[in-house]
């Protein structure tokens, strides 16, 4: 409960302003180091296998990130209702990232969707580095 | 009369008559044939994302309030909102709902839904039925289709409420 105040305090103060991704990943990693003391960074090598992974959920169905935003990052994606998604990557969408309040509502749902639960900071952390990092 | 003024004046009746039945917009009997356009700034930036904007018109208050209150399982997808965005966009689906709307097709839309139904899919009303009956299931199938969810894929008045039959065209 703490930590989500905390990350709402940061993020409302945030929200007037444009951010950077490297700001939302500062925001992150202090969230990150507050649900684990032993965290040591974020990895984007470990935020392109997130993207990646198939899980399988409850219900039988295999879901994973690409599953709409398609393998790659800088293409184009497609909702099941066949509306266009902007690419992820920054280096295709420049706002990608700028709006914490955008960032945190989509993490809430896709989660969700596709974790069928909430993601952690460390997950989120990686997941905004690897797709900052491509080309 | 001399031959060629009996040509003109036959060319000129058919042409006017053709034009007076072409003429079917019509406002003057009631509400007009389209939805009327409507806007809210909360309900086209949280509900355009992921699939077409929705006219209000669409679907009569009831539809429009059970669906705003199942957001976390929004046709299989969590598309939860925050209480306050909400509660403004449920207002403006009631107050511009087919039951509310005096437009033809809001009405006939509204007419064709029994009284105690409450259909969450446009495409299962008995109206959406019978305008769409000459549409084979494969043809929803078509990439560039997908389903009868994509209004827009077809009618290229669907964001504006306009889905008259001359805006119509079926991708291949």
């Amino acid at each position: 409960m703490r930590n989500a105040l905390i990350l709402s305090g940061l993020l409302i103060s945030q929200h007037v302003l444009a951010a950077t991704p490297q700001e939302l990943l500062q925001q992150y990693g202090a969230q990150a180091r507050q649900e684990n003391a032993a965290f040591a960074g974020f990895s984007a090598d470990r935020g392109a296998n997130f993207f990646r992974t198939a899980r399988t959920h409850s219900d039988g169905q295999k879901v994973s990130c690409s599953t709409c935003h398609t393998a790659d990052p800088r293409n184009q994606g497609k909702t099941r209702a066949s509306k266009v998604i902007e690419p992820m990557a920054p280096t295709a969408s420049p706002q990608r990232f700028t709006d914490p309040a955008k960032v945190e509502k989509w993490f809430g749902r896709n989660c969700k969707d596709v974790l069928e639960r909430a993601c952690t900071a460390q997950e989120k952390g990686d997941f905004i580095q690897y797709l900052v990092n491509v080309k | 009369m001399k031959k060629w003024m009996q040509f003109v004046v036959l060319i000129t009746s058919v042409s006017s008559a053709g034009a007076l039945l072409a003429s079917g917009g019509g406002g003057e009997e009631g509400g007009g044939r389209q939805l009327p356009p409507v806007a809210n700034a909360k309900w086209k930036a949280e509900c355009s994302s992921c699939h077409m904007l929705y006219h209000p018109g669409l679907l009569p208050e009831r539809s429009w309030q059970k669906m705003m209150g199942g957001l976390d399982r929004h046709f299989g997808e969590n598309a939860g909102l925050d209480a306050p965005t909400r509660d403004e966009i449920a207002r403006f689906l009631a107050a511009n709902s087919a039951d509310k709307l005096d437009n033809r097709r809001s009405q006939r839309i509204n007419q064709s839904i029994p009284a105690s139904a409450v259909p969450l899919r446009i495409s299962e009303t008995a109206y959406f039925k019978d305008k769409h009956n000459e549409i084979s299931p494969s043809t929803y199938k078509r990439k560039s289709i997908a389903s009868p969810a994509n209004c827009a894929a077809c009618h290229q008045g669907a964001e504006k409420g306009d889905f008259s039959e001359s805006l119509v065209k079926i991708p291949r």
